[in-house]
């Protein structure tokens, strides 16, 4: 028997999940052509390589289609329920880092946390009519970090993409989305509220709690994890 | 088949359920499985969509499906506005389930909802006492308690309007509830960032360019409203303390009588509601209901569902404490006018679970 690892089919993740991998021993490539989705795994028995989209491995993890995979920290919780009862992290791969945060218009001068969000959200629903939209396609996270938090009198509107632009296009009053550096964000004239983070997230190594592992697996675990040094 | 047999248990339940609401003068209504979303969402707001299925018509919009009969039920009867009445349904009600995978995601509800403008006490007591005798052989526990006492205690405070009005707002929210408190009894500071506002000989210094729906103007508005409050005395710790007192009392309902008559004598404003209480004890005597063993929560209700904002009550089998309530009910005055564009109905009604009686007899 193998043990499946997912990994990040292209870009930096990809790269860099390689590189991480690679500096302790465990060689990972794509076999083959360089648009081909198949891969390799040299300098450890039993390990099998799938190469994913990383948006789907939290959900390859969860349903014990792949024992191991590498992706986002917020995909992860993002998209699973419960996500600490199927999957466990194994290791912060300490790349692919960003922050899940709010952010709102640099003129919102009254605004700077979420306890002022929430009481612009109850103004603005009285003057406008309608509950203050904010763009994101965290729902999940968002929608939990907001409800601990206690911010009311908002909605969550869709946006898969350029959220920033959504407010100087007037169909958000604020964006929930993953910034870096925070350039794209002063760009478009907007700030995080100080306490408006709700993740941080980095490239990590989760093992699935679903995954049926046999004996045979947990050995080759085990040897992999020494030379992960987990 | 031990699904559907368990099913089959609870429809017969409902079924009997709805010949009691009908002998209580109930006439049965129907509503639809697909709701819009729209107005469950501005009522509830997002959190809602952790606890509902919501899914997509391409020409309607965003559907739930029915989390609850109650919203329905209000929109059928402020079309008929046919005073006074009394309705019973019974159907299926969804509701995720995020957390807890052994819940259930869909189950029965048998509802007995009255509509009725005269002699609220009176109706409060009918829908507790139709909903406890059609589950008297279980020899469940009820707890009660009254939104309608904290509201009033909150409206009373001696403090700015802006202030009880962001304290309702978030009665039904315990923890922000309580930061407020603080915050406006002076026990927390303000976080830098507002005084540094407040301080600043042009708040609007470091405002840049200007994007999105929310203006200028409404910024100005709020950062008025800030400097009012940071000129507003604290609601004093007496006051305060009323408000912890009455959130904590957990006594059979004489005694919080008693003690809401006490904290009358300083916060004379909850004085009506305590009268609406003493009024509501005395109907559900009345009613054969033994008042002086009922067990009454200053806070109960406030984690549920925000409509209610009166009478509120739960039935509980004290032996299966892992189960949720078989029964839950209240008053539902202000829902009504928020579905009725302003247009209220006084109104009172209670839900029963059908499958959590069959298990409780003993049926699975």
């Amino acid at each position: 028997m193998t043990i499946k690892l997912g990994v990040p089919s292209k870009g930096r993740l990809m790269d860099k999940t390689f590189a991480w991998f690679g500096a302790r021993g465990v060689i990972l490539r794509k076999s083959g052509t360089e648009r081909e989705y198949a891969g390799v795994v040299d300098g450890v028995d039993c390990v099998e390589l799938v190469l994913l989209s990383a948006g789907e491995i939290p959900r390859e993890l969860a349903a014990g289609r792949i024992h191991l995979g590498v992706t986002g920290s917020d995909l992860v919780r993002e998209k699973l329920a419960n996500w600490d009862q199927r999957v466990r992290e194994l290791a912060l791969m300490g790349f692919g880092g960003a922050d899940l945060i709010i952010a709102v218009p640099q003129a919102w001068v009254d605004v700077d946390t979420l306890d002022d969000l929430d009481a612009a959200a109850a103004a603005f629903r009285r003057t406008h009519g309608f509950r203050m939209r904010i763009a994101t396609k965290y729902h999940r996270l968002v929608q939990e970090f907001l409800r601990e938090n206690g911010v009311a009198d908002y909605q969550l509107v869709d946006s898969q993409g350029a959220t920033e632009g959504t407010v100087k296009n007037e169909t958000a009053e604020a964006v929930a989305d993953i910034t870096s550096t925070g350039e794209t964000l002063r760009a478009n004239f907007l700030k995080v509220l100080s306490d408006g983070m709700i993740h941080a997230s980095q490239a990590t190594l989760f093992k699935s709690l679903t995954a049926e592992w046999s004996d045979e697996d947990r050995t080759t675990l085990a040897r992999l994890k020494v030379m992960l040094d987990l | 088949m031990r699904g559907a047999v368990a099913k089959s248990a609870a429809r017969a339940e409902a079924a009997r359920l709805m010949a009691h609401f009908a002998d209580a003068g109930a006439v049965p209504v129907e509503t639809a499985l697909l709701q819009p979303a729209e107005t469950l969402l501005d009522l509830y707001g997002e959190d809602i969509r952790a606890r509902a299925y919501v899914t997509a018509d391409p020409l309607r919009g965003e559907q739930m499906l029915r989390p609850d009969f109650t919203v329905p039920v209000v929109q059928m009867h402020m079309q008929s506005m046919a005073e006074p009445a009394r309705y019973s349904y019974a159907g299926e009600v969804f509701r995720k389930q995020e957390m807890d995978e052994t819940r259930p995601t869909e189950y029965l509800q048998a509802g007995f909802e009255v509509f009725a403008a005269d002699d609220p006490a009176d109706r409060d007591a009918e829908v507790f006492s139709v909903i406890t005798n059609a589950l008297a052989p279980l020899k469940l526990r009820a707890v009660t308690g009254d939104i309608g006492v904290l509201l009033a205690a909150v409206q009373g405070l001696a403090t700015t309007q802006a202030r009880r009005a962001a304290l309702t707002r978030h009665l039904w929210r315990p923890a922000r509830f309580r930061a407020l408190l603080d915050r406006f009894g002076g026990r927390t500071e303000a976080p830098a960032s507002r005084a540094a506002l407040l301080a600043a000989s042009d708040p609007f210094a470091k405002a840049g360019v200007e994007v999105g729906l929310r203006s200028h103007a409404e910024v100005a508005a709020r950062i008025h409203t800030l400097r009012t409050d940071a000129a507003t005395p604290p609601i004093s710790d007496e006051q305060r303390a009323l408000i912890d007192a009455i959130l904590s009392l957990r006594e059979t309902a004489p005694n919080v009588l008693i003690a809401l008559r006490d904290i009358s004598v300083d916060l004379p404003h909850v004085g009506p509601a305590v009268d609406r209480l003493s009024a509501r004890l005395d109907a559900l005597d009345a009613r054969g209901v033994d008042v002086e063993t009922l067990a009454f929560e200053g806070s109960y209700g406030r984690t549920s569902m925000e409509y209610y904002d009166g009478f509120v009550f739960g039935l509980y089998a004290d032996d299966r404490p892992e189960l949720p309530p078989v029964a839950t009910g209240g008053r539902y005055d202000a829902l009504t006018r928020v579905l009725g564009q302003g247009r209220g109905v006084p109104a009172v009604g209670g839900v029963i679970r059908p499958e959590l009686v069959v298990q409780l007899r003993g049926g699975s």
